[in-house]
């Protein structure tokens, strides 16, 4: 918990909500859920958004100190073809609130701004997103491959990746 | 720049892959300063076998058993972890019965888990007793894995939409008399830890780690509750019938390796009282309830997400499906990989002897760390 007189510990989801949309105003989109019989989703402690990549770091920080999301617990890479997609998932300790964001990448440019100042956690999920896809986490501290072999030239989780079999 | 290296005292000691500590194929480059370390470098991906991309090109089902694989010695969460994500994207709830089979799969696993890495420790701090004892007390708890689901370690028991096969004959009766058996001789091996001064004395006053630091490194589980952090997916979050489950979490503030430690002990009692819990419950529901659901081979295109307490953390699968009979995207969040990215922290300014005590709290599986 930080010292900070702010934060709100315990945000309600509508809180997080109105909150959040007051701040970043259209950048940031809410999506329902359509699924109905998942208890964790009729309870209220999930919570979609969809972030646009300029906003990402100020959103991020802004759950982090105003919101007490204090875990990031995961940062996962999608492949559309297309485009490609970060997902984030932050957990707040106070009220098992977990929010996804997912925020869309052209692939003709592979930045996004990295959330590992914030959460140091989310460190090596982005080392891993790096190696596996291609996306360059601008502003992490050590952007180096983690679990491939270093002189690896390619990255395995891409679509155009092909497994034997799928050829 | 470089004479300046070559001045400084320091150096770096490259602990692995093959070493005693590392329960596994990773390794720990520390800097040290005589006997202190100064720095801290892990390094994995010895076993990095593109799991989730493997997963790309199978059928949902085929995938069950290969998640039993990415922790050997926890695949009952890992598999069950698997089959929640994809309930959650067919947008079902399993029967009540397979609920509670899979709450008693599910801490029969956490607890010889937790035994397998209280044997590790004995060896790790000196001493071998209690390695033979946790042993020992594991074999029971496998037995009843045998029993339940066929299986010693990878079961390969829960099924989307339920489980694989309800309760043998007698399988009650068996799991009651091996609780009773595991409480009593777990107080054995407390009193053998606990009075053992060299035990409790490389554990205690090392490795701290404060509650605003633990949340930041994404450290989850037991090494979470050992430094202060009151928050438990089971009962805070709860899925499958964990919700009406009464147990308490243990939580210490210490932050050091010993608060860990008993993080851990403490959690085998609980299970115990969940399994008991759910034993009783078991008995009011008729027998011929259904204990699985028939699912369709393909799931509806989307995105889910399900997480789950797993005996190490906090395991996390997101998966991207595309209305095809296998997943688009699957991700896991495995606890120790992010875990062992905090090792750096934990050994700052400890001596190169308390590494061992240190690390063993993460309770090392490199099968779904590197995935």
């Amino acid at each position: 918990m930080s010292e900070d007189a702010n934060i709100i510990e315990k945000p309600s989801r509508d809180d997080i909500v109105s909150l959040v949309k007051a701040e970043f105003g259209g950048k940031v989109e809410f999506i329902e859920s359509t699924k109905k019989n998942i208890k964790a989703i009729n309870e209220g402690r999930r919570l979609f958004m969809k972030a646009d990549r300029e906003v990402l770091h100020d959103l991020a920080k802004y759950l982090h100190d105003k919101l007490n999301f204090e875990q990031a617990s995961s940062v996962a890479g999608v492949d559309w073809v297309d485009h490609m997609q970060v997902v984030y998932h932050l957990t707040n300790y106070c009220t098992s609130m977990v929010v996804e964001i997912t925020v869309d990448i052209p692939n003709d440019d592979l930045h996004i701004a990295s959330v590992s100042d914030i959460w140091e956690g989310a460190n090596w999920h982005e080392r891993e997103t790096y190696e596996l896809f291609g996306i360059v986490f601008d502003g992490h501290p050590k952007l180096e491959r983690l679990l491939t072999p270093k002189s690896y030239e390619f990255f395995p989780f891409r679509k155009s990746y092909k497994l034997r079999g799928q050829e | 720049m470089a004479e300046e290296k070559m001045n400084s005292d320091k150096m770096w000691v490259t602990m692995g892959p093959q070493h005693p500590f590392s329960h596994g194929l990773w390794t720990l480059r520390v800097e040290v300063d005589g006997e202190i370390i100064t720095d801290a470098e892990p390094e994995v991906g010895y076993l990095h076998r593109g799991w989730e991309k493997e997963c790309e090109n199978r059928t949902y089902n085929k995938i069950i058993p290969m998640a039993d694989r990415l922790c050997y010695s926890a695949s009952m969460t890992w598999s069950h972890l698997f089959c929640k994500v994809a309930e959650e994207a067919l947008d079902i709830e399993v029967p009540e019965r397979a609920q509670y089979l899979r709450v008693v799969a599910d801490e029969i696993c956490r607890i010889q888990s937790h035994l397998m890495w209280l044997a590790a420790v004995g060896t790790d701090v000196g001493n071998l007793t209690i390695f033979l004892w946790a042993l020992r007390e594991r074999e029971f708890m496998l037995d009843l894995n045998v029993r339940l689901c066929g299986q010693r370690l990878t079961t390969n028991y829960p099924r989307i939409g339920g489980v694989r096969n309800d309760m043998p004959y007698y399988f009650e009766r068996d799991c009651m008399r091996a609780i009773e058996r595991f409480e009593k001789s777990l107080w054995d091996i407390i009193r053998l830890t606990d009075d053992s001064s060299i035990f409790v004395g490389r554990m205690k006053g090392i490795g701290y780690i404060t509650r605003k630091d633990v949340a930041n490194y994404g450290i989850t589980g037991p090494a979470m509750r050992g430094c202060g952090v009151d928050y438990d997916i089971r009962r805070d979050d709860p899925y499958d019938a964990y919700g009406e489950m009464e147990f308490e979490v243990p939580v210490l503030k210490e932050g050091d390796a010993y608060s860990r430690y008993m993080v851990r002990i403490e959690e085998m009692f609980q299970s115990c009282e969940i399994i008991r819990q759910a034993m009783k419950k078991l008995e009011s529901i008729p027998k011929n309830a259904p204990y699985r659901l028939k699912v369709p081979k393909c799931i509806p295109e989307g995105t889910h997400m399900a997480r789950i307490e797993d005996p190490r953390g906090e395991g996390l699968m997101y998966l991207v499906s595309d209305g095809t009979e296998s997943p688009y995207r699957l991700k896991v969040r495995s606890p120790v990989f992010v875990n062992v990215s905090a090792s750096k922290h934990m050994v700052q300014g400890v001596r190169i002897a308390d590494i061992p005590a240190i690390m063993a709290m993460i309770d090392m599986c490199l099968g779904e760390t590197d995935r």
